[in-house]
């Protein structure tokens, strides 16, 4: 079972959070800042896995993250779960947040945290995998979309003009995770 | 209309979306919180508008403000609002929220029933999905209850889609409603070969979630998991089974051997590595489980070792940290196969990750053996030169103590390396792990007797640079070390070179900064220290000067302790002033003090084993109960044979008991027994003791020539200036062993020696069973721990805390037993507990043992008064005369009956205490002062507790009997871990003393017995209560064979051992000889706990008189009330007011009129009769608290005025507060 997924920034903010299991919000704030302080000491190039944050969990659980550019994807999970699964598991998600953002960076996340969870939902469910094959994914999410849009969307169109607007004074949004040139590192896991 | 939606549509142009909410948090960075106040604000207006897409936008917000910390609870009718709109987009933004912040106690869940109902049966596939995924993560047992029919239809959906979400959740459904798992499981099972392979993997999913927790029930499907796993190509479904395997095989070994080759096979093929690391982690599980029977599957721990050994040396860490994992739990079974990877594993010690290097050193713990520990030690303590970071630092701190004292320093062949690597230890900056070493040093110096004279002088030089340890705040965890130091050098002055210098170094004032625990150690060994100072002075008149200076330094330092504002240093320190005050007076006097001194003292340690005490099992046939011996008159003569009484427990009785038992063994006998033992032990290089009494029959001067001589290896140099360097060992270790080897080759031409050769090498000789030809530096005997004779070692008495029954014995209980019966064809019976008919049986025996403890005081005097002279035996020197003058000096007092109390306080609380026992280093039957030295932070204490208490209620019992009677229920109280409550009443009560309370009360009675019990919670476990009834022989005829029944209810059931038809009684271990009483323990499970309920049972037991025996019955009516369901919980005022807060609990109140006792006694009884514990207490008000076993919180508010005393209680159960209340009226009705 995944107990939590927590996805925060290099500075601890997080970015998206979905917690499995009922936790307070001071608590939940806790475990992301405990989560943070655990994972962000760690280098690069030392392995994924940690075990035992105190608020999550217990012996049965373990932290297995990755780190891309400014973000950090960490899944929480027990003894069920194999860990080089959930490596891979973490990786899915990125390719697939990537084919549906279009090259993904932090701000896509930051702005659009409710598509996130919508995708996320198509690969865990209640804390059990759902889906592993990211064609499927993507092909469930697209086809919801499509259906949102149909609908008239939800940001309809008078909403999105004030918003082009309000939009016109900012800083150029830096693209700055593009993850598909990122080279992963697990190594030989045949495609699931 | 129309207007109102145009109207509507430009309103939110001008709202915010989610978008322009993240954008203005970022904009407003030094003002965040005030912002995102404003906007919550606005969110609020929004949500009162009609227009659901404005709402949905709104709720979408609040999803984000839930992410970044801000409770968004207040809103949940506004998310079911959104959940319930018809349009996708809304619905899944409304789902969203509410499966961010919904849970089990959001009130509004119970109105989102039916609309989940009708999403779920949507034409529209992704309305179904939405709501299968939202529910998935807020389903509350009723939703469960409520849908799970409709949950169960959409597994057989047309749609894989919709099939694989249902699927899934059924497990959450099972969570929260069992009863559901039973009607759905045939169906999830026909998943399990859906066509369509999420469908299946879900399925799998499922069943190794719910297989995992309970896998005995789940045996059955192995075939068609077994069809799966060589069919399937998912690598996801294939880990998934792998692991289900795993958890199988302990439970079917014949699985295993199946499983062997095609796992073989997979590990052969695949190229995944996550597959493959499943593989590995079965097949060694599978190994594991064979690892008794099969002898043959070498080939398979080779091939996964090698497997592993691939992954440890890859380059990527994820990889080297799995297979170390893995490596691991080989290590177990196969410790072999692993230790020729050491050259792999101590690199991985010097890796960068700090992950991989703690993996290394757990395996390290099982790769060293004598030849290599040395090496392995010394590299770590490089390590620890270099470790950053105090954690990691401490870490490798305990694992060096851990490998080095593991299986009672198996591997150990020098102590001497040991002790200076510990001292080495003392210099790391900031550990935490002070006690340990401490705790180390204090064990090696006590068992290891050869090594007491180099521990001693390590010591010394410790003490004399205490300020090193103690000069940085920062240490603080290390100065613990001075403790051991301090009562090494005390305890074993004899063989300090320079006592004086000693004692001036403990004296020194800075001492003073030190916490008080450490203090009143240097004080008492301080005056240890000042005896062997005289002894070594005495009787020389040019030193007699000395002495006298010793006694001044001693006068002049002590009074600074005298100050300490810590009660243990100061009394301890008064106390021995005013002996040295007394003592100068003598010397001054010229009367020579110091044999008196030096017996102050005197006497051996042993250490007892934690279990000893309960490990002593009772001879057939003996009946500690009855006088062996009538008790002479006169207390004043020696009877041996009063020694195996009782006592015979504790150390120094133990170890002479087998002379009074076996008094008509004559000489000729002993002697030759002895003889054969002579030869064992001597042909026995390293020879460790299994029986305490060979050691004591040394100190009897039975076998003086057997005394271990201690040949030290000259070339160590004994006192090493300054800090030792535990380097020098390791070369010297080297330097021997070589010499060893040279020295065998000789004396393999030779014939064999005569055995007075000296220790160490004859023993290197015959030594050809210890392991690799490595004998130790010196003839050490490592002193066992005193275990009773014939204690059975395999006794499993370890309540283990790791069981993997109780980590199961999660919520799925009852899952369990619903999940039984689709599979009923494999099991006919339900998991058994296997340890818990153990317990059944053990425990009435713990209690006789501390019933033994308290025999008559007036025969305790006697023996007490026995044990000391015994003492003195020991040490041959003592003379009648001297006695009676000692005992004056010492005030020991102990031949004044008029204090039966306390000299029973003295001898019994170790006996009576033992398990607690094993966390001091070691525990001695000597006078009580002695033994506060040795471990004052167990035994004493408690005696102290409860010696005032004792008094105080025995003085209002007046017969000797019942005095005794209450003190066995006090102890029955400490022992067995109850205590808290009989403390909880003392801290409440301070004004008056309380009348005496039992809980015991009357079960039934007839003319030959009578019985009382006591019902309490099982601490440990959920569903059980204890039931511990004194029988009491009424009549002057044996009472045996007595047989204890009872009824089982459908609530309640005895638990009977294994094997036993369900209405078979329990035999009570034990006979009773007239007028004697005794306790069994009994244990009953239980379901619902909410209504009282009481149960008929009979007691079958022979009376047997002289010439005949009669059968005779008792029938009675045991009464479960609410009241034994709750266990004493203390609760802090915080959590307890959030508890209230909380609004989980139900109120109703109590009002008793006419109540004229003292508040405090009112609560006590509360909390004495009730179970409870007092949180807060303000005037005439106070709070309470207590906790069902199955975990329902129960609280009181108590208040009275003018006799009337209200109660207000809330609980989450209010059937079991109501009868509570009922049983806590009816307790004040009846006084």
């Amino acid at each position: 079972m995944i107990k939590a997924i927590l996805i925060f920034n290099n500075h601890g903010k997080p970015r998206l959070i979905r917690f499995y299991e009922y936790f307070a919000e001071d608590v939940q704030q806790q475990i992301i800042r405990e989560t943070f302080h655990l994972v962000s000491k760690r280098d690069d190039n030392v392995c994924n896995f940690l075990e035992g944050g105190s608020l999550i969990g217990g012996s049965d659980y373990k932290l297995i993250y990755r780190h891309y550019a400014t973000l950090y994807f960490v899944f929480c999970v027990d003894s069920s779960e194999s860990e080089l699964g959930i490596l891979d598991l973490i990786q899915v998600f990125v390719e697939t947040l990537d084919k549906c953002f279009e090259n993904v960076c932090e701000l896509d996340l930051i702005f659009h945290m409710d598509k996130v969870h919508f995708i996320l939902q198509e690969v865990v469910m209640g804390g059990m995998v759902l889906e592993t094959n990211m064609n499927e994914i993507v092909g469930q999410v697209e086809l919801q979309n499509r259906m949102e849009k149909s609908e008239g969307g939800f940001s309809a169109a008078p909403a999105r003009a004030v918003s082009a607007v309000k939009n016109i004074n900012l800083p150029e949004m830096p693209r700055n995770i593009n993850i598909g040139d990122i080279n992963i590192k697990v190594p030989s896991l045949s495609p699931f | 209309m129309a207007l109102k939606i145009v109207k509507g549509s430009i309103d939110r142009m001008f709202d915010k979306n989610l978008q322009d909410l993240v954008r203005g948090i970022r904009n407003h960075k030094e003002d965040e919180a005030k912002y995102i106040s404003t906007c919550i604000d606005e969110i609020k207006q929004e949500l009162k508008q009609d227009n659901i897409a404005v709402k949905a936008n709104a709720v979408c917000k609040l999803t984000y403000l839930q992410m970044l910390g801000y409770d968004v609870s207040w809103a949940a009718f506004n998310i079911v609002e959104v959940m319930s709109s018809s349009k996708f987009t809304y619905k899944r933004i409304g789902y969203l929220a509410a499966s961010q912040c919904f849970h089990e106690s959001t009130d509004v869940i119970m109105l989102t029933t039916n609309q989940i109902r009708k999403d779920l049966s949507s034409p529209n596939q992704y309305d179904t999905g939405v709501a299968l995924t939202g529910l998935s993560c807020f389903v509350t047992p009723d939703l469960a209850r409520d849908l799970a029919n409709d949950i169960m239809t959409l597994m057989s959906h047309t749609k894989p889609y919709i099939r694989k979400k249902a699927v899934l959740i059924m497990y959450k459904v099972f969570l929260k409603y069992p009863e559901s798992l039973r009607p759905a499981f045939p169906r999830l099972k026909e998943k399990l070969e859906d066509p369509d392979p999420g469908v299946q993997s879900a399925a799998v999913n499922v069943i190794c979630e719910l297989a995992r927790r309970n896998p005995k029930n789940y045996l059955s499907l192995a075939p068609l998991f077994f069809k799966l796993m060589t069919s399937s190509t998912n690598n996801w479904v294939l880990i998934k089974i792998i692991k289900l395997f795993g958890a199988l095989t302990p439970l079917e070994p014949r699985l295993g051997k199946k499983l062997i080759e095609p796992l073989t096979n997979l590990i052969h093929s695949t190229s995944a590595m996550s597959l493959l690391y499943e593989c590995v982690n079965t097949v060694i599980a599978v190994l594991i489980s064979l690892s008794s029977g099969m002898p043959n599957h070498s080939a398979s721990i080779q091939l996964c070792v090698q497997k592993l050994r691939i992954l440890i040396e890859d380059s990527d860490q994820n990889l080297k940290y799995l297979g170390l994992l893995a490596m691991s739990k080989i290590l177990k079974t196969h410790p072999k196969s692993v230790q020729s990877h050491k050259d792999l594993i101590l690199q991985c010690l010097d890796d960068k990750d700090e992950s991989i290097r703690l993996r290394a050193l757990d395996l390290l713990y099982g790769m060293v053996s004598k030849k290599n520990l040395m090496e392995i030690v010394k590299k770590l303590m490089l390590h620890v030169d270099k470790a950053e970071g105090t954690t990691y630092r401490d870490e490798l701190l305990t694992k060096i103590i851990d490998i080095c004292s593991q299986s009672n320093y198996q591997y150990i062949t020098n102590f001497e390396w040991y002790i200076s690597i510990l001292v080495e230890l003392t210099r790391l900056e900031g550990t935490r792990h002070g006690h340990l070493i401490a705790s180390q040093m204090l064990d090696v110096a006590i068992r290891v007797k050869a090594i007491r004279a180099f521990a001693v002088a390590q010591m010394a030089t410790l003490l004399d640079n205490a300020h090193l340890l103690t000069g940085n705040t920062q240490r603080n965890g290390i100065c613990e070390v001075l403790y051991a130091a301090a009562w090494i050098c005390g305890e074993f002055s004899e063989h300090l070179e320079e006592p004086m210098v000693t004692l001036e170094a403990m004296l020194r004032p800075k001492v003073a900064t030190l916490p008080g625990h450490i203090q009143a150690v240097y004080v008492q060994n301080a005056a240890k220290l000042f005896a062997t100072v005289l002894r070594g002075h005495e009787g020389v008149p040019a030193d007699s000067m000395v002495a006298q200076e010793t006694s001044q330094l001693l006068i002049d330092r002590l009074p600074l302790f005298v100050q300490s504002s810590n009660l243990e240093v100061q009394e301890r320190a008064s106390c021995i002033l005013q002996l040295v005050k007394y003592i100068q007076k003598l010397q001054q006097k010229d009367v020579e003090v110091a044999e008196e001194v030096t017996a102050l003292f005197a006497g051996e340690l042993n250490p007892v084993a934690p279990k000893a005490q309960k490990k002593v099992p009772v001879p057939e046939g003996l009946d500690l109960d009855v006088w062996i011996n009538e008790p002479p008159s006169g207390s004043e003569s020696e009877d041996e044979g009063r020694k195996s009484k009782g006592k015979a427990v504790f150390a120094k009785e133990e170890s002479r008991h087998t002379k009074p038992r076996y008094t008509e063994v004559d000489e000729k006998e002993l002697a030759k027994r002895r003889e054969v033992r002579k030869a064992e032990q001597a042909n026995n290089p390293f020879y460790i003791k299994a029986s305490p009494s060979s050691q004591k029959v040394y100190q009897d001067g039975v076998g003086v020539e057997h005394i271990p001589v201690v040949q030290i290896d000259l070339s160590v140099p004994l006192k090493v200036p300054g800090m030792p360097m535990s380097d020098q060992y390791v070369k010297l270790e080297e330097e021997r062993r070589e010499r060893n080897k040279a020295d065998k080759k000789k004396k393999k031409d030779k014939k064999k020696r005569e055995k007075g050769e000296k220790g160490r090498r004859r023993r290197g000789d015959s030594g050809p069973e210890s392991e690799e030809d490595i004998t130790p530096a010196h003839m050490v005997d490592i002193v066992t721990e005193e275990m009773p004779e014939n204690a059975l070692p395999s006794d499993d008495d370890d309540k283990d805390p790791n069981d993997p029954h109780k980590a199961l014995n999660i919520d799925l209980d009852n899952l369990l037993a619903a999940s039984r019966r689709p599979l009923a064809d494999s099991e006919k019976k339900l998991p058994v507990r296997s340890h818990r008919p153990d317990e059944v049986l053990k425990s009435p025996m713990e209690d006789r043992q501390v019933v033994e403890v308290v025999p008559e005081p007036k025969k305790k005097t006697g023996k007490e008064k026995k044990e000391k002279k015994d003492r003195k035996k020991s040490k041959e020197k003592k003379k009648k005369h001297k006695q009676e003058e000692e005992e004056d000096l010492m005030g020991a007092g102990s031949e004044e009956p008029v204090q039966p109390e306390e000299t029973k306080e003295v001898a019994a609380p170790p006996p009576a205490s033992t398990p607690e026992a094993a966390a001091a280093p070691a525990s001695t039957p000597r006078t009580a002062s002695g033994m506060a030295a040795v471990a004052p932070d167990s035994e004493p204490e408690e005696a102290k507790d409860t010696e005032p208490e004792e008094t105080k209620s025995s003085t209002h019992k007046k017969k000797k009997q019942k005095k005794e009677k209450k003190k066995k229920k006090h102890h029955h109280n400490h022992s067995d871990g109850a205590g808290d409550e009989s403390v909880q009443n003392g801290t409440v009560e301070e004004e008056e003393p309380l009348p005496p309370m039992s809980n015991y009360a009357l079960l039934a009675e007839n003319s030959y017995i009578k019985m009382v019990c006591d019902i309490q919670g099982n601490l440990q476990d959920g569903s059980q209560v204890v039931v511990s009834v004194i029988f009491e022989n009424k009549c002057d005829s044996f009472i045996k064979s007595m047989e204890f029944n009872v009824l089982d209810s459908l609530n309640s059931k005895l638990q009977r051992p294994d094997g036993a038809g369900p209405h078979d009684g329990l035999i009570v271990p034990f006979q009773l000889p007239p007028g004697i009483s005794n306790e069994a323990r009994f244990i009953f499970s239980v379901q619902n706990i909410v209504m009282p309920q009481k149960l008929k049972g009979t007691l079958t037991f022979i009376v047997k008189t002289d010439d005949s025996s009669t059968h005779e019955k008792l029938d009675f009516k045991l009464h479960f009330t609410c009241t034994s369901y709750l266990i004493t919980t203390p609760c802090y005022s915080d959590a307890y007011s959030k508890l209230l807060e909380s609004g989980d609990l139900k109120g109703c109140s109590l009002k008793l009129e006419g109540v004229n006792q003292p508040f405090h006694h009112l609560l006590a009884r509360i909390c004495f009769h009730h179970h409870f514990s007092v949180v807060e207490r303000i005037d005439s008000c106070a709070s309470m608290y207590s906790r069902s076993i199955q975990g329902h919180h129960m609280c009181l508010l108590v208040k009275t005025a003018d006799q009337t005393v209200s109660i207000d209680a809330k609980c989450d159960e209010p059937g079991l507060l109501g009868n509570v209340l009922d049983e806590i009226k009816l307790t004040f009705s009846q006084c």
